[in-house]
């Protein structure tokens, strides 16, 4: 393949449209007779329903209707929600009805739901339903949910332990027992939200004419949700359309199956109108999942230099309510910790705990931000106490390209062993290092000591399974104008998956990205699909769109040479054309190809010609991609306010062969800022009670334009040779270990005073807490 | 509910319509036009997706109400996007990668419009407070930082030149 179309700097299909104010986004969906949903939810974190009196809200002119568990459809009125993700160290299987029958177990949970002419009489409506609670005592603190004689999260529970499991491999009592040193860190990371920009909503439409649901959510995952709805509905799956239309932003929590959206297609079934439902930013924080809260009680083990022995200890995850998508979060972070690194043995204890607070699902990174955190406090921390380079201590214990492919000794989440395809981390950290200007750093640090200033500066490693199955589908059609349209089961919330699908396809079928028709996100378009998450579009989608594409290539070259009448290896695809590359080199239209498979009508086709130019390929990778990088952050700190700047970031990232570097180097970036969130700013606040307490952006701030640098990014192009593109995924790496070296950076920064973080996010009054622990402003007082 | 009559020239055409006195401006400009291109991030006046132009001026759409706007002029991103085309700023934002998934890309627009008339020069620090009533979560606001400065270049050139 050349680098016309893959490997390009290619600006994005999905931009002009968006930029002129003409995207669709669900809320933009406007239907005739078209009524609004208003949810009413559960003040309380833990409650029993004693009744609802919707009189008052019927009361009101304009009010259709108000919905409570009861007036759903059987199964969706009693079954409780699929758990996507079974797994037999689940002691507690936990998920939500649509709508809470007796009891509510966290603020925000769907009790009931007005449906009104106006989304304005909705929430009048809302206000005046009347729900008797017997308010119950609630556990918000996963610590205090495993304690004894803690509050139960579900009344029914004997206890709010989950699910406990280990993963281990090697001998680590042996490790520990022969090191030179121990260290051990207790380690916390805070849960936070995807925030997406665009809140979820769901608007859904019955034909009663052709019995077609028609739904469109704002969902990464609109062929699952189909499959959930139709169970929840008794419904054949045909007889259901779901569509993911554009979509403002996913970051994980857009990838769930949510009670709403069971309960606006079920609402609008009953009334026989079309009904939609826009989530306002204060049920945003309240309902859709979060993430990140865990504690880590790690210890590493290392010889006299430095070298890894063994790694064991205790990891305490907070599941929030319920379990939508099991325990993979604890579980991708358990097995994330190993990372770039070669670990001998390691072993970590997982409980996961039930508290009455929203639940946690994957947020971009999904578990690993905190693994790659611990493990690089860790690291941090052994560099510290044996007083040697940060980059040195981890240069000791990369695993190097010449043992690629690497078997951890772990299972990973797929279910398949934990081997590393390929990856060259020591590079990766070179390249970043050098552009960050490690090397002279500390020259930069006395020189800003001299000014008063304190700067420091702090790198993260990780290495990120991506790319997960089972499977992604592409279907590739040559059309009679000449266009060629392309499917797929993959969805879109800004990665610019059209534009990515459109380049390989183009590629293959040797067309102009202008001729692609692209459908994405919608289940009327291709049989099968499973959707983004898991930085998995690439490479599941991608290689379906390789392998359609080139079917397609075949079909057209071997009947433009029946119409060209010569030899199919001379046949040449430009453009949309096959030219013969032979006498006056004739050319013949992809629409003339497209028309001529068609055949005559009562005419057999000529032997070997298959109906229409026309391929679906549905790529099953055989295990996870793994794709890695290094970051350093250099950053000022305040030390009277706290204050923290970030003044440069270098990333250098690995995520295969890159399609387009302008989709890819965006990715970073991105996901570079939610990283910055993370370690600086998003605070998920809950009181005693669990109730939330930062439910807006101007208490749960997110990074501005002011406060993510644009970072300075390398490519380390290891190809994957596992898929025939070799791509890895790039979606969420760029947020993984950015908590990790800022917080490092604060922490060198802060050197002279000694203080260390084992924390996010890490506020500034936390900082100048610890300073003032430290006795820093003493000794600044006395200087 | 109270009603009022009110008078919105929006995109330079003028609109009169009796509206609720609740109504935001955004959800006029949304529902009562299909101006869709304005988007709602947070309602509560912070993520400045809803920013519009009123008399010349950024505001949020989601903190004003309809009969508030009466008698003003409106410019929504769609009034920024010429027939047929992109505008420079908007052809910047394309070549620099300066959107993702698009949500909050229409309030950018408006915030770096109202900027580039006012400073035809800004530094990278300028562009990145005027930035500061507009989140992005997808982008990491490099290549949006990228696109105003790039659109500032091009418009001092093709004036200069």
């Amino acid at each position: 393949m050349g680098a016309k179309h893959v490997g390009a700097r290619v600006a994005r299909l999905e931009d002009p449209a968006l930029l002129a104010g003409r995207g669709r986004f669900v809320d933009d969906v406007k239907l005739l007779g078209l009524l609004h949903a208003c949810f009413i939810r559960s003040p309380h974190a833990h409650a029993l329903i004693r009744g609802i009196d919707r009189e008052p809200a019927l009361a009101l002119p304009g009010v259709d209707a108000v919905l409570a568990a009861d007036d759903l459809p059987e199964p969706m009125r009693h079954a409780p929600m699929p758990m996507l993700l079974p797994n037999p160290a689940i002691a507690a299987v936990r998920t939500q009805t649509v709508l809470a029958r007796d009891e509510v177990c966290y603020v925000g949970q769907p009790v009931a739901v007005v449906i009104a002419d106006t989304r304005y009489i909705a929430e009048d409506a809302a206000a005046a339903v009347n729900v008797d609670y017997e308010v119950l005592a609630a556990v918000g603190d996963c610590r205090a949910a495993i304690a004894d004689g803690a509050p139960r999260a579900h009344n029914d529970l004997a206890s709010n332990v989950a699910a406990r499991f280990p993963l281990a491999y090697g001998d680590v009592d042996a490790a520990f027992a022969e090191a030179a040193h121990v260290f051990d860190e207790t380690i916390w990371q805070h849960r936070g939200g995807g925030m997406a920009l665009e809140t979820r909503g769901v608007l859904a439409s019955h034909d009663p004419v052709c019995d077609l649901l028609t739904v469109w959510s704002g969902t990464q995952t609109p062929h699952l949700g189909r499959g959930m709805l139709a169970d929840l509905l008794g419904r054949n799956v045909e007889s259901i359309r779901m569509i993911a239309p554009d979509v403002g932003g996913g970051f994980g929590p857009k990838a769930i199956f949510y009670p709403e959206e069971a309960a606006i297609p079920a609402a609008a079934l009953q009334l026989g109108r079309p009904v939609k439902w826009i989530e306002d930013r204060r049920e945003h924080f309240l309902t859709a999942t979060q993430e990140r809260d865990q504690y880590w009680q790690l210890a590493i083990a290392v010889d006299s230099n430095g070298r890894i022995l063994g790694l064991r200890g205790r990891m305490l995850h907070d599941s929030g309510a319920f379990m939508p998508w099991g325990i993979i979060l604890p579980y991708i972070a358990a097995a994330t910790v190993p990372g770039p690194y070669v670990v001998p043995a390691y072993r970590l204890e997982t409980i996961v705990a039930l508290t009455n607070k929203v639940p946690t699902t994957p947020v971009r990174g999904a578990g690993r931000p905190q693994a790659v955190f611990a493990m690089e406090r860790l690291l941090d921390r052994v560099a510290r106490e044996l007083q040697l380079d940060r980059a040195e201590v981890r240069r000791r214990n990369f695993i190097k390209p010449e043992q690629m492919p690497y078997a951890v000794g772990l299972l990973f989440r797929d279910g398949k062993p934990l081997v590393y395809d390929s990856g060259d981390y020591p590079q990766g950290q070179e390249a970043a290092l050098k552009l960050a200007g490690y090397e002279t750093f500390h020259e930069r640090q006395r020189a800003a000591r001299d000014q008063g200033r304190l700067i420091g500066i702090g790198l993260g490693n990780y290495v990120e399974g991506t790319g997960l199955g089972p499977f992604e589908g592409v279907t590739v059609r040559v059309l009679p104008n000449g266009k060629v349209a392309v499917a797929t089961g993959a969805t879109n919330q800004g990665q610019g998956t059209r534009t990515t699908l459109a380049q390989i396809v183009a590629e293959q079928v040797g067309c102009r990205l202008d001729d692609i028709v692209m459908t994405v996100g919608d289940t009327a378009a291709i049989a099968q699909g499973i959707g983004a998450f898991a930085s998995r579009q690439a490479v599941n989608a991608g290689n379906s769109a390789l392998q359609a594409g080139g079917q397609v290539r075949k079909l057209v070259i071997a009947l433009a040479a029946r119409a060209l009448g010569v030899a199919e290896n001379e046949i040449e695809l430009e453009d949309g054309r096959a030219i013969a590359a032979t006498g006056n080199r004739p050319t013949v239209g992809f629409g003339e190809l497209a028309r001529l498979a068609q055949g005559v009508p009562g005419v057999s086709l000529p032997p070997g010609q298959t109906a229409g130019l026309e391929a679906t390929a549905y790529y099953a990778p055989a295990q996870a991609a793994y794709c890695s990088g290094t970051h350093v952050a250099e950053v000022e700190v305040d030390y009277m306010t706290g204050g923290v700047k970030i003044l440069n970031y270098s990333v250098a990232h690995d995520s295969g062969r890159v399609i387009n570097p302008l989709i890819v180097d965006g990715q970073v970036q991105g996901g570079v800022a939610h990283g910055i969130g993370n370690a600086l700013l998003e605070w998920m606040q809950y009181d005693a009670n669990a109730q939330p307490l930062t439910t807006t952006f101007a208490d749960y701030l997110l990074p501005m334009a002011t406060d993510v640098p644009t970072c300075a990014i390398a490519h380390v192009e290891t190809v994957n040779p596992l898929n025939p593109l070799g791509v890895k995924g790039a979606g969420e790496g760029g947020a993984i270990p950015a908590p990790a070296a800022i917080i490092a950076a604060i922490e060198d920064a802060l050197s002279p005073f000694g203080v260390h973080f084992a924390e996010t996010p890490l506020t500034p009054e936390r900082i100048v807490a610890a300073l003032r622990a430290a006795g820093a402003y003493e000794k600044l007082a006395v200087a | 509910m109270g009603k009022q009559a009110t008078r919105i020239t929006v995109n330079g055409k003028p609109h009169a319509r009796v509206v609720e006195a609740r109504l935001t401006l955004a959800d006029f400009l949304r529902h009562e036009l299909g101006l869709t291109g304005t988007h709602l991030g947070c309602e509560h006046g912070v993520c400045g997706a809803c920013t519009v132009l009123v008399d010349g001026r950024s505001a949020r759409s989601c903190l004003m109400f309809a009969v508030q706007a009466n008698g003003c002029e409106v410019t929504t991103v769609e009034g920024l996007t010429p027939d047929g085309g992109l505008s420079e700023l908007q052809q910047a934002f394309m070549d620099n990668h300066g959107l993702q998934c698009g949500f909050c890309t229409p309030g950018m627009l408006i915030t770096l419009t109202e900027l580039l008339r006012d400073n035809a020069e800004p530094s990278e620090q300028d562009v990145r407070e005027a930035l500061t009533g507009n989140l992005c979560r997808c982008t990491g606001y490099a290549g949006i930082v990228a696109a105003a400065l790039d659109a500032a270049r091009r418009r001092r050139g093709g004036a200069g030149a």
